[in-house]
């Protein structure tokens, strides 16, 4: 039970970021493999606010989710735009795009690691004892669990509540027939990368309060993010969720059970279930 | 089997730069040896990466994972078998992993294949630590061998010339002109009865064994080897770096690529050892931006905008927007 809980209350934060990078590879068709630098940039700037100026990572999230949706959506328009303008086939945009946030992945890395050194970071925020069914967690986890929830239903109510968010589903299911009826491909595209790195900052930001982090461990972050995408269906919201939620309990258990160390041994096997028998996604329908 | 003038010409010159390339321990056994070591392992590496990811356009970034099965292979059975049957072994352990991994992605797509190799190096490492907290007390292995830098560098040279010789082997067969279809249009390829799932695996199999042994022939250099060595991540984005930044479209291309990139490297990696990841990132960039298809693609294409007054005298209708 204990460990089902800590699994997800872990999973809320793995399924913001996971839905941060559904968006960019589901409807930007970027395959961004800098997306765990936007996570740990976003660690690092809720740190700053909180240990210079006492702001908490919560209220941090005002400044931090803009922000990343500004740098994202410059990072769009200047670097990922022309690929996609050059590109004659999925594939061919799929290695450039590829190749390019490898480069913007080493970038960011070699730029942080200048900038707040090679050393695991943590700070001390609502570090008290928080009970569930009688067991006790932090509170800095339930708090984070829960702002994660309430983004992502945020995220959910624009997406099937509203009428843009309905174009930008119809552009990640086919962005042909969405231009046909009038979508904006090209701007739904820069908005969702936009917003996807702000939901990945966001779960950054959250992770930060209660996670020992450092400047190269994005990767491993951007590692799980993908798997958590392909296991729910690109560009589906609610099986990136869901998947999240497995990936966090499998973790979590895994952990405990048999050896921390075997974390990342963990979301493979998992990974290799789905390819062998889901490809599509827990959620995906077959393609022709 | 009959060669052509200029294949005749290609191996003669490439037998004589090997041949000079083998004379270097001879005169210097310090920097430049240590140097050219790495450049020798480098283009092994590449090459070899380069047979599977050449055609196929896929990004492995499986590197890693067979280099450190390889020196693990070493590390583990220095004691019971000969070196070379080792070197063998490693390229064998390789191979099998490099099958599952095949199996597991490349019936599927493309994607699937990058993201499934971004992290086997490190789920490799963890399952190896894993493995031997609890069947041994040590972390690392030790590797005493009687090898010095110079024979390390011979057998690297060996092994080089040997995936050259594979990779023009494969490309002049029927399961080349195979690859070459299907890395032009893998739905034609499939129609014209090729199984291009099989074909891809074994190809990933045969470029895997060679990393796989060449990590086991870099063994006696590390002297004592632990899994944060052995299966560092480095090695997987070094490779994919210099092979494109030579060029995939041919053999030799990711030489190109090699020598220049391990010199700015090694002079990067001794001023400035704070900022190689800024390096190696506006690297990418510069590759994807400015050189997609390495320098040997931009050379040719000069070639051709040379040549192009010349051959005005054919209709000149077919030319394909570059």
């Amino acid at each position: 039970m204990e460990t089902i809980v800590t699994g997800i209350l872990l999973g809320g934060t793995y399924a913001l970021v996971a839905l941060g990078l559904t968006l960019q590879y589901g409807v930007s068709r970027i395959m961004n493999l800098a997306n765990g630098e936007t996570l740990v940039a976003a660690c690092f700037i809720a740190f700053w606010l909180f240990t210079s100026y006492q702001v908490s990572p919560l209220w941090g999230l005002l400044v931090i989710a803009p922000v990343a949706f500004v740098v994202n959506w410059a990072i769009y328009m200047l670097l990922l735009r022309p690929l996609v303008d050059r590109a004659k086939t999925q594939g061919m945009l799929e290695v450039d795009s590829i190749l390019a946030t490898f480069g913007l992945l080493f970038m960011f890395q070699g730029l942080m690691l200048r900038g707040f050194g090679g050393a695991y970071t943590s700070y001390a925020f609502l570090a008290e004892r928080f009970e569930i069914f009688g067991t006790f967690y932090g509170l800095n986890r339930v708090v984070a669990f829960v702002a994660a929830v309430l983004i992502s239903s945020a995220l959910y109510l624009f997406l099937y509540r509203t009428r843009y968010g309905t174009a930008v589903r119809a552009v990640a299911v086919n962005p042909n027939s969405a231009s046909l009826v009038g979508i904006d491909v090209a701007r739904a595209a820069a908005l969702s990368f936009a917003l996807g790195g702000a939901l990945t900052a966001c779960g950054g930001a959250l992770l930060s309060t209660y996670y020992t982090f450092n400047a190269s461990m994005g990767v491993v972050f951007t590692m799980k993010a993908l798997i958590i995408v392909i296991m729910g269906g690109v560009g589906d919201v609610r099986g990136a969720v869901i998947a999240a939620l497995i990936l966090g309990i499998t973790e979590t258990a895994v952990a405990r059970l048999i050896d921390p160390g075997l974390t990342l041994a963990a979301t493979y096997a998992l990974f290799t279930l789905v390819l062998l028998f889901r490809p599509q996604g827990i959620f995906g329908r077959q393609q022709a | 089997m009959r060669l052509s003038a200029g294949e005749i010409w290609t191996g003669l010159v490439g037998a004589f730069a090997v041949g000079v390339a083998a004379l270097l321990p001879l005169f210097d056994q310090g920097y430049y040896l240590a140097l050219a070591l790495n450049i020798v392992l480098y283009a092994a590496l590449c090459t070899a990466w380069t047979l599977f990811s050449g055609p196929t356009h896929y990004v492995s970034l499986a590197t890693a994972a067979f280099f450190g099965l390889g020196t693990y292979a070493v590390g583990l059975g220095l004691d019971y078998l000969p070196f070379p049957a080792l070197v063998l072994a490693g390229g064998a352990a390789a191979a099998v992993l490099a099958g599952l991994v095949g199996a597991a992605t490349l019936r599927i797509s493309g994607v699937y294949f990058v993201i499934f190799t971004f992290g086997l190096a490190e789920l490799v490492r963890q399952v190896v630590s894993y493995a031997q907290t609890k069947l041994s007390t040590r972390m690392g292995l030790y590797v005493f061998t009687d090898f010095t830098e110079k024979h390390i560098y011979w057998m690297l040279l060996a092994l080089t010339v040997l995936v050259f010789i594979t990779g023009w082997l494969i490309n002049r067969s029927r399961f080349g002109f195979a690859m070459q279809i299907i890395g032009n249009d893998e739905t034609v390829a499939r129609h014209s009865g090729i199984n291009t799932a099989r074909l891809k695996i074994i190809l990933f199999m045969i470029s895997g064994a060679f990393i796989g042994m060449a990590g086991a022939i870099l063994a006696p250099r590390y002297a004592y080897v632990e899994p944060p060595s052995a299966f560092n991540p480095m090695i997987s984005f070094l490779v994919v770096i210099m092979a494109l930044l030579g060029g995939t479209l041919r053999l030799w291309g990711p030489l190109v690529g090699v020598i220049p990139f391990t010199l700015v490297m090694d002079f990067v990696s001794v001023r400035f050892p704070n900022d190689t990841s800024i390096v190696i990132g506006i690297t990418f960039l510069v590759i994807v931006y400015l050189l997609p298809d390495g320098v040997t693609g931009r050379l040719e294409q000069l070639l051709a905008r040379i040549r192009q007054p010349r051959s005005h005298a054919e209709p000149a209708a077919v030319k394909e927007p570059a």
